[in-house]
This record gives structure tokens, C-alpha cells and sequence, in this order.
């Protein structure tokens, strides 16, 4: 038990001497993750626009594989991602294995199908009256979309800070396409995993507990900014 | 419209992020090693002077030998620093590595409870391990993962005179296989007071938090060689940088670098970790 409080305490101690060591893994983890959901983001919303508001043979299929999708183990994508960069691998031309780039592409291909799906969903809960009733009064297709949407938001805020969570906590993908390299690729997650096999557990418990108030406080900003825009 | 330029937008982001990791910066050279010569620390060491000397960007992979093997043969290092003799042989045999440069050895020890009831102490290694499986009273974690320390456990049983897989894997109660990297499985034979084998270094990082001592730390087959093995373009990936990793060769023997490895941990641990021996095979 002493190492939890020990880590706790270690953890401000870390965090109010702005650790260099701790500062720049913490700015790298952010970085990698809030690039991936930006991307996942902006491939996602509009994808799932164009799921929701079109029926095709096999949309429910469609939808149930990516809801399966969200069950997918950080190890294996992390696998199917290292093997398909490796040097050896099809796109092992590009040299991005064991970098931070291939860790964001990794963790688009992870937080897709969550930020996909629950896109669809949110889309899915609102009144068709709004959008229907636009539609009678001239609006277009696209602006039908886009009112959608916007009447969506708070939901698919939500996704996006699930997406963001399961990319900034995941540790399988980014030490196995990473390499988890000091300076380099090393992120929160990894580090832990690194320290706590070497026995540094109230180091390990540190880095934990600021990955958490990192958390907190993108929910929080992330929060503020939906409020002051509704 | 709009979200075709969505799409197109994040993928020429990807591309834009591949080009600038690709195309900015030093020359990155990769280095794959195994987790008990990366925990001591000795690479925090070595990384900065490597990267001044040579003006490249050092990756250091910190995996187990299996793993750290694995990465050279698919060409997605330059160089592995691993310890275990047969699989590094047979990496340079198949013509993956150019040569096999030992820089560095140090023993393995048999840890366990301080007051050793199993009674082995006085024991040679494999009498040692002998003993713990006819009497079969006493746990014995392996790390069962495959790694070279593994590798040496399995060297001991088989001049023990045992079958390792058809004999000791599934032995009985007595014997747990971890799964673990050697700080976990260390930490595992203390609390389940039981013994296991470790090499020096990462026991000695460890000790103070384990309630384990070295009870056997003598005998010839304890003998834990690090080599680094530079990889073939030709038969690996033609990306590997050969020049970049026969220069890790030569870094890691030069006299410099030697007597830095030799004096490492002294101060802190009060002991020797690693007995620099610069291309040559130790024999005892």
C-alpha cells in the first residue's frame, strides 16, 4: 500500500518541478493522441454522415463489423500495423516503422471504428423532425447533413473523447510500432510498462496519475467549449 | 463535396507527417537490445557519445532476445546487442548478421530466499537445479518467455540431464513458467519465495527491493556473453545502414567505450556489472 501514497506523492513532485524527463513524455503522449483523433476525427464524421444518411444492401452488416471493431486488442492491430511497415513489409519503403508517425497511424486505425460507430449512433438519436423540416423549407442535401450534425454534437463530442481515451491510455500498439525509444516514441503508457518492469513502481504510479489529469483536463476543455457554443 | 476533401485532407496529413519523419532531421540508426543489458542503464551512457561521435540519431529497442532478433532479420534495425550464443550463431549462419562481436560478459546467478531451503548453496548450477526437482518442495519461476535468460535456463537443464520440454515444462506445481520480462519474474520468486535464475545486472538494480539473495553464483554454464552483431543489407532489407552498424561494432569494442563498460556500476551497485572483453570469447 505504501507504494500507492508514495506514488502519489511522487507524482506532484514530478509534476510541480516540471520534470524535464516527465514534461516531454507527457508532451509526446498528447501530441500522438490528439493528432490521431484529430485525423480519425476528420475521416470519421464525415464517413459516418454518409453511412447514416444512406441506405444501402449490407449498412446494418457494415455497422455491426465496426461495432465489432471496438472489441479489436491494441496488441493485434499493433501487429497487423508493425508488420505491414516494417522494412519487410508492403509499405516498409516509407522507413516509418518505429516512429512517432507510424504510432498516430496505428492509433487512427485503432479509434476509427469507436469514433465511427458512436458517429452513427449519435446521428441515429436525433429528432428527424429538425433535419426533415429544413428539408421542407428548401434546404439542400448537404445542409440536411450539416444541421444533423450540429444537433448531434454533444454526442459526438462524446466519441471523440472516448476515441481520445483509448488512444492516449493504449499501450500494446505504441510499444509494438513505436518501439517505445527513449526521446523518441517513449509515451506515457509505454513508460509505465517500461518502469514497472524494472521495478520503479511509485515512478510507474507517477506517470499513471498524470496521464489521468492530462485526461481531465482535455474533458474539461473539451466540455467548456461545447457549453460555449450551444 | 465536402467530405471527399475531408479524406483527401487527412490523407495528405499522413503523407505530409511520413515525409517530415522521413525526410527531417539526422540519420536514425536502430539498435536492438535485450531487456537486461537495457535496465541496467549502461545505453544512457553509451547513446550520447555514440550520437556525437557519429552525428546520427541512436534508437535503442529494448526487447528480448527472441523479439530483438526478430527485429534484425526483418531488416528493421541496424545492429542487435543480445546474449544468447546458439541463436546468435545461427542469425549470422543464415547470413542476417555479418559477424558476431562478443563486447561484454557477466555471470547468472541463481537467486532465492535468503535462509535457501531448498539447501542448494554449495551446489554446482545444474546439481542445483537438479536437487529442486526431485525434491520438488521449493517454487522455481522461469521466465518461460523465450529470452536468453530462458535460453540459459534450458542450457542448465539439458546438462542436468533433463528433456526441457517434455521433462520440466509442466513438472508439476513446483516449477512456474512467468511469461515476464526479469524484473517481474524476480519480483515474483520474492514474493512467492522461490528461486530463480537472473543475470547479475538486473538482480543487482533490484536487490533492495526483493527479499531474495545470489545462492548459486559460480560455475562455468553461468557464463553470460553479450555480443553485437552488425546486420547484412543483403539479406535482411536493403535499407539497413551496414556502415552505421559495423560502427556500433567497433564503438562498442574500442578502448574507450571498454573501460566504460568495465567501470559501470561500481559506484552505484559497489560491483562490477559487466566484464568488458572487446571481440573476444570468454571462456570461464
Amino acid at each position: 500500500m505504501t507504494e500507492i501514497w508514495d506514488g502519489l506523492v511522487k507524482a506532484f513532485q514530478l509534476i510541480f518541478t516540471f520534470d524535464p524527463t516527465v514534461t516531454s513524455i507527457a508532451a509526446r503522449s498528447l501530441w500522438i493522441s490528439a493528432s490521431a483523433c484529430l485525423i480519425a476525427t476528420a475521416i470519421c464524421v464525415p464517413l459516418g454522415a454518409v453511412i447514416h444518411f444512406n441506405n444501402f444492401k449490407g449498412k446494418k452488416f457494415l455497422i455491426s463489423t465496426v461495432q465489432t471493431l471496438w472489441s479489436m486488442p491494441t496488441v493485434a492491430m499493433g501487429l497487423l500495423v508493425f508488420l505491414v511497415f516494417s522494412r519487410s513489409g508492403p509499405l516498409g519503403i516509407f522507413g516509418l516503422l518505429f516512429s512517432p508517425s507510424v504510432m498516430i497511424i496505428g492509433q487512427v486505425l485503432l479509434i476509427s471504428p469507436l469514433i465511427l460507430g458512436l458517429v452513427i449512433s449519435a446521428l441515429n438519436g436525433i429528432d428527424k423532425l429538425i433535419p426533415e423540416t429544413a428539408v421542407s423549407l428548401g434546404a439542400s442535401r448537404m445542409q440536411k447533413a450539416i444541421l444533423t450534425i450540429r444537433e448531434a454534437r454533444y454526442a459526438i463530442t462524446a466519441a471523440l473523447i472516448m476515441g481520445f481515451g483509448r488512444a492516449i491510455s493504449e499501450v500494446g500498439l505504441s510499444i509494438m510500432v513505436g518501439g517505445n525509444i527513449a526521446r523518441y516514441t517513449r509515451t506515457i503508457p509505454t513508460a509505465i510498462a517500461l518502469e514497472t518492469q524494472k521495478g520503479n513502481i511509485e515512478l510507474s504510479i507517477a506517470l499513471g496519475i498524470i496521464l489521468i489529469l492530462i485526461a481531465f483536463v482535455i474533458n474539461i476543455s473539451l466540455h467548456m467549449l461545447q457549453r460555449k457554443k450551444a | 463535396m465536402k467530405r471527399i476533401i475531408y479524406a483527401l485532407g487527412a490523407t495528405i496529413l499522413i503523407l505530409c507527417l511520413a515525409l517530415i519523419s522521413a525526410a527531417c532531421g539526422k540519420t536514425r540508426v536502430a539498435i536492438s537490445t535485450t531487456t537486461s543489458l537495457y535496465d541496467t542503464g549502461l545505453w544512457g551512457v553509451l547513446e550520447p557519445m555514440f550520437e556525437e561521435d557519429y552525428n546520427v540519431e541512436l534508437d535503442i529497442l529494448r526487447a528480448g532476445t527472441g523479439i530483438a532478433i526478430e527485429y534484425g532479420k526483418r531488416g528493421d534495425v541496424d545492429a542487435i546487442a543480445v546474449h544468447s550464443k546458439s541463436r546468435e550463431q545461427q542469425f549470422v549462419a543464415d547470413g542476417y548478421g555479418i559477424e558476431r562481436v562478443p563486447f561484454a560478459y557477466n555471470y547468472f546467478v541463481i537467486v532465492g530466499p535468503a535462509d535457501d531451503p531448498a539447501g542448494i548453496g554449495d551446489l554446482s548450477p545444474e546439481d542445483a537445479l537438479e536437487k529442486l526437482f526431485t525434491d520438488a518442495s521449493s517454487r522455481f519461476i522461469s521466465r518461460g518467455d523465450d529470452s536468453g535468460t530462458h535460453s540459459k535456463e534450458k542450457a542448465i537443464w539439458t546438462a542436468a540431464g533433463y528433456d526441457y520440454d517434455t521433462e520440466i515444462v509442466g513438472a508439476g506445481t513446483w516449477y512456474v513458467e512467468a511469461a515476464k520480462g526479469m524484473g517481474p519474474t524476480l519480483l515474483m520468486a520474492s514474493e512467492m519465495e522461490g528461486y530463480t535464475i537472473s543475470d547479475m545486472g538486473t538482480f543487482l538494480a533490484q536487490q533492495a527491493k526483493l527479499d531474495l539473495v545470489a545462492v548459486v553464483d559460480e560455475g562455468a554454464i553461468l557464463l553470460n556473453v553479450y555480443s553485437v552483431i552488425a546486420c547484412n543489407p543483403d539479406n535482411t532489407n536493403s535499407s539497413v545502414n551496414l556502415e552505421m552498424g559495423q560502427n556500433l561494432v567497433t564503438f562498442l569494442t574500442s578502448d574507450e567505450v571498454q573501460t566504460i563498460i568495465g567501470d559501470y556500476g561500481v559506484a552505484e551497485y559497489g560491483r562490477q556489472l559487466f566484464i568488458p572483453c572487446a571481440g573476444n570469447e570468454p571462456t570461464s
